[in-house]
């Protein structure tokens, strides 16, 4: 169960925050820019942030009480490569999930 | 195009802005199942959507809320996913700098991976437009998108409460976080910084406040820039 004051404290400030970093070179700080180095860098953000946030959720399923699951793993596998031939992020969550109800059907 | 009126600038902004209703509606809906799984009431679902537009981020602070993860870790991960819109205003920036501030506010609430990608595209290609032209662009890109986000955000968490447990939706969130990047592992670097972000987050899965993730987030950027920079090198050498 999610706690109400901490979902709260995150809805405000991580809008304010969003807001924030879209509005800075617009707004504060006009015509200058970050170095080369931190550019390259924050373009490697998603990709460095979102598998890792994804990899316990897909090991250590919540609804098989953090039990490996095969079903959600080979869904996981599915959604995987479909996107990354794709490269369709819709195809990738429909292939997914398809893959997903499949297996937990045949496992 | 000097002879163009405001008018066309909206109808042509608004005519790049329907392709991607393809899917910001889908998203949209899901953000909305999905927060609703997680036990988001509908006005909790509604102020998240409408106050951080940014889908990413708000599943990343979703999943990490699940989790129990502190509230200062859950606010800097989902901003750490947003950061690639500071690239954003940079480059929005060049062209909109000498706009008026409410106006440059209200792009910058506005400024989604959509409109950015058709406002840099057509910036590129119209350098002579002028600033109001191209503000105008700006918003008529977000007339068909930013009302079908809220909408369907909406949508999705009344139908969410209706879907039997059956559907397995909690593995939307994981499914969706794979698609997410899925399309962008085409580049060794890309490969390599989320390869070690696994990684790296399972070794130190272990480790209270979501440290192991951070951890995993910090090496795999390093990586995966350091890896692009020596293969410039080495194109450059040969």
């Amino acid at each position: 169960m999610i706690d109400k004051t901490s979902l709260w404290l995150v809805i405000v400030f991580l809008g304010l925050g969003t807001f924030l970093i879209r509005f800075s070179f617009l707004g504060f700080m006009n015509g200058r820019s970050f170095s080369p180095f931190v550019m390259r860098l924050l373009k490697f953000v998603p990709v460095a942030v979102m598998p890792g946030l994804v990899a316990p959720l897909v090991v250590w399923p919540d609804a098989t009480n953090g039990d490996i699951d095969p079903a959600r793993i080979g869904a996981a596998i599915a959604a995987l490569l479909i996107g990354a031939y794709s490269r369709n992020t819709l195809w990738a969550v429909i292939g997914g999930m398809a893959a997903l109800y499949i297996l937990m059907f045949a496992l | 195009m000097s002879t163009s009126t405001q008018k066309s600038w909206l109808l042509q902004g608004i005519r790049d802005g329907l392709p991607f209703v393809l899917i910001v509606v889908p998203f949209a809906m899901l953000f909305g199942v999905v927060a609703t799984e997680a036990g988001l009431n509908l006005a909790e679902t509604m102020a998240m959507t409408i106050l951080v537009i940014a889908g990413a981020a708000q599943f990343t602070a979703l999943a990490l809320l699940e989790d129990n993860a502190p509230t200062l870790i859950v606010i800097i991960t989902a901003l750490a996913v947003n950061l690639r819109m500071a690239l954003y205003s940079a480059s929005m920036a060049v062209h909109l700098g000498k706009a008026p501030i409410w106006q440059k506010a209200l792009v910058a609430y506005f400024l989604v991976d959509q409109s950015y990608n058709a406002a840099a595209l057509k910036y590129d290609a119209e350098p002579d437009a002028s600033v109001r032209q191209k503000i105008v662009y700006f918003f008529g890109v977000m007339i068909p998108i930013a009302p079908l986000w809220y909408l369907f955000t909406w949508i999705g968490a009344v139908a969410g409460n209706t879907i039997p447990e059956a559907f397995a939706l909690d593995f939307a969130l994981p499914i969706t976080f794979i698609a997410m990047v899925a399309p962008s592992l085409r580049s060794l670097p890309h490969i390599i910084a989320a390869t070690l972000s696994v990684v790296v987050s399972l070794a130190l899965a272990w480790m209270p406040y979501s440290i192991g993730l951070l951890a995993a987030a910090g090496i795999a950027m390093f990586a995966g820039a350091y890896t692009e920079i020596a293969l410039e090198k080495r194109r450059a050498k040969a």
